[in-house]
């Protein structure tokens, strides 16, 4: 009797412990995806993942392997550092939006028979390439944001990206195509004309991306900061790149010390100077890319003598920063704007 | 000799493969049910409880809107911690560009977004021990910052 106690006793400690234990849905949630979307899934910067045609059409292991993987270059990033037990808890989470069990997709729901990859591939570019692009590389933007307008509710996925060709299941992809997607551009292929068997080889055809994806290449060794050395003093160089900045088409709209609101006036460190530009045209653009992009706004040299009385410029690399968006419609930009930044310190330095 | 046969196209595939891959998470992002002006008072106070000292706010809404863009509102936060920032700039030149700290904020309606970069990144310009666990708590601030203003 005493030893069924401790046993009952045991066993109820291990489940509270288990319970305890088990990761928040909901806060991980919060914490990794309400950002792009939105706390009660009706999407953002990221898909709407509480809309029913989503529901109805993604397996669990899609959504699993998508939140693992991300999607390179096209905003949403990889989580990997997350245990399988936190991602699972995601995933519970997120389906909370679903409708009734039996609307899901379960991995059987749709049967794909063999279809001609290279029919498939007229039949896409005749009926896909549209929204997804070409060579299946996707839409463009980045999905909805309340504060900028936009054309579509979600921006076409890229097809032929290593993470939708790792999560999507043939079977998924036929059941889209079949009924299409309600409350998105994407319509039913069957309704609109298709037969089974076009809609067969158009999935053969995106399982044939898999054996060369579209890589997002970003450049490994490029720096955080751009470092150029100038043969003046100090205050004839800020004058130089706010003259340098001026002749780029942009605006001063502030120099002061990097030290400005943090010390009072007279403690700041005048050796360390911001010249802070913008050109709204081309934040603008930037933020029609990305939202987020503000962390590398507005653009900023700054000027800073050092101990020896060299004077160097120095700011951060727009091309470095591109990574961390996971956004490979930024690189451009991106890359644009590192060109400018050396423009003006050279025309500075000269 | 095998061993080595063996690694070298093994590190070859796992370089590859680290390419195709999306990057990790590395901007800490947070979406506040609250509005902007409510998110932006809330964001400076808890800044300070966390003994950061607001430097600067730059109103990025205003100038796109007089420039003729339509937006809503759109701020970035300047943040540090005064003699920290001294320190570190005078100790490691190198992170100047990235000092003082910001943060992103813009509303989405009736919500509002902030938006950080995750100070581990700098590792990259500075990576002593000690560095290292100096962003760690600064990635924690921000992260703590983020939950408080979240639940608020």
């Amino acid at each position: 009797m005493m030893m069924q106690k401790s046993l009952l006793l045991f066993g109820a400690a291990l489940i509270s412990l288990s319970a305890a234990a088990a990761p928040d849905g909901v806060r991980l949630y919060e914490r990794h995806c309400a950002a792009c979307h939105g706390l009660d899934g009706q999407g953002g910067v990221g898909i709407p993942l509480a809309l029913r045609s989503f529901q109805i059409a993604v397996e669990d292991d899609f959504l699993f392997t998508t939140i693992r993987e991300g999607r390179p270059g096209r905003v949403m990033p990889a989580f990997q550092s997350l245990s399988d037990a936190q991602v699972s808890a995601i995933v519970r989470h997120i389906r909370g939006w679903a409708p009734e069990r039996k609307e899901r997709a379960v991995p059987t729901t749709t049967k794909v028979a063999y279809g001609h990859p290279e029919r498939g591939k007229t039949l896409f570019a005749q009926h896909c390439a549209q929204c997804h692009g070409a060579n299946g590389e996707g839409g463009h933007g980045t999905g909805v944001t309340f504060s900028r307008p936009r054309d579509l509710p979600i921006m076409a996925p890229a097809l032929n990206n290593p993470g939708f060709l790792a999560s999507a299941s043939d079977q998924m992809i036929k059941k889209t195509l079949l009924e299409g997607r309600e409350g998105t551009p994407m319509v039913s292929f069957l309704k609109a004309g298709l037969k089974e068997q076009d809609i067969d080889d158009i999935v053969s055809y995106i399982r044939s991306m898999e054996k060369a994806p579209l890589h997002w290449q970003y450049d490994r060794e490029e720096k955080p900061t751009l470092v150029m050395e100038s043969s003046y003093d100090l205050a004839t160089t800020v004058e130089s790149v706010k003259r340098a900045a001026v002749g780029m088409n942009f605006r001063i709209i502030r120099t002061q010390s990097l030290e400005g609101g943090l010390f009072p006036e007279g403690e700041q460190n005048d050796k360390q100077v911001i010249v802070y530009f913008c050109n709204f045209n081309f934040i603008n653009q930037a933020l029609s890319l990305d939202p987020r992009v503000g962390l590398f706004m507005p653009c900023r040299i700054t000027v800073v003598e050092g101990e020896d009385g060299t004077v160097q410029l120095m700011a951060i690399n727009p091309k470095y920063m591109s990574r961390l968006y996971n956004n490979a419609e930024l690189d451009d930009a991106c890359q644009e704007m590192t060109d400018i930044y050396l423009s003006i310190m050279e025309e500075a330095t000269l | 000799m095998t061993l080595r046969l063996l690694f070298i196209p093994a590190l070859v595939l796992s370089l590859f493969v680290s390419a195709a891959h999306a990057a990790e998470e590395r901007l800490l992002m947070m979406r506040s049910t609250q509005s902007f002006p409510e998110t932006m008072l809330a964001l400076q106070k808890t800044l300070g409880e966390y003994g950061y000292t607001v430097s600067r706010v730059q109103r990025v809404d205003i100038g796109l809107t007089s420039s003729g863009f339509q937006t809503d509102r759109y701020r970035i936060v300047f943040f540090g911690r005064p003699d920290e920032t001294r320190e570190l700039t005078a100790a490691h030149p190198g992170l100047i560009p990235y000092l003082p700290l910001s943060m992103t904020l813009y509303a989405e309606e009736e919500e509002t977004l902030l938006v950080a970069l995750d100070p581990t990144v700098l590792e990259e310009v500075v990576s002593t021990r000690e560095f290292g666990f100096r962003v760690q708590r600064w990635k924690n601030d921000i992260l703590s910052i983020m939950d408080e203003l979240r639940e608020d």
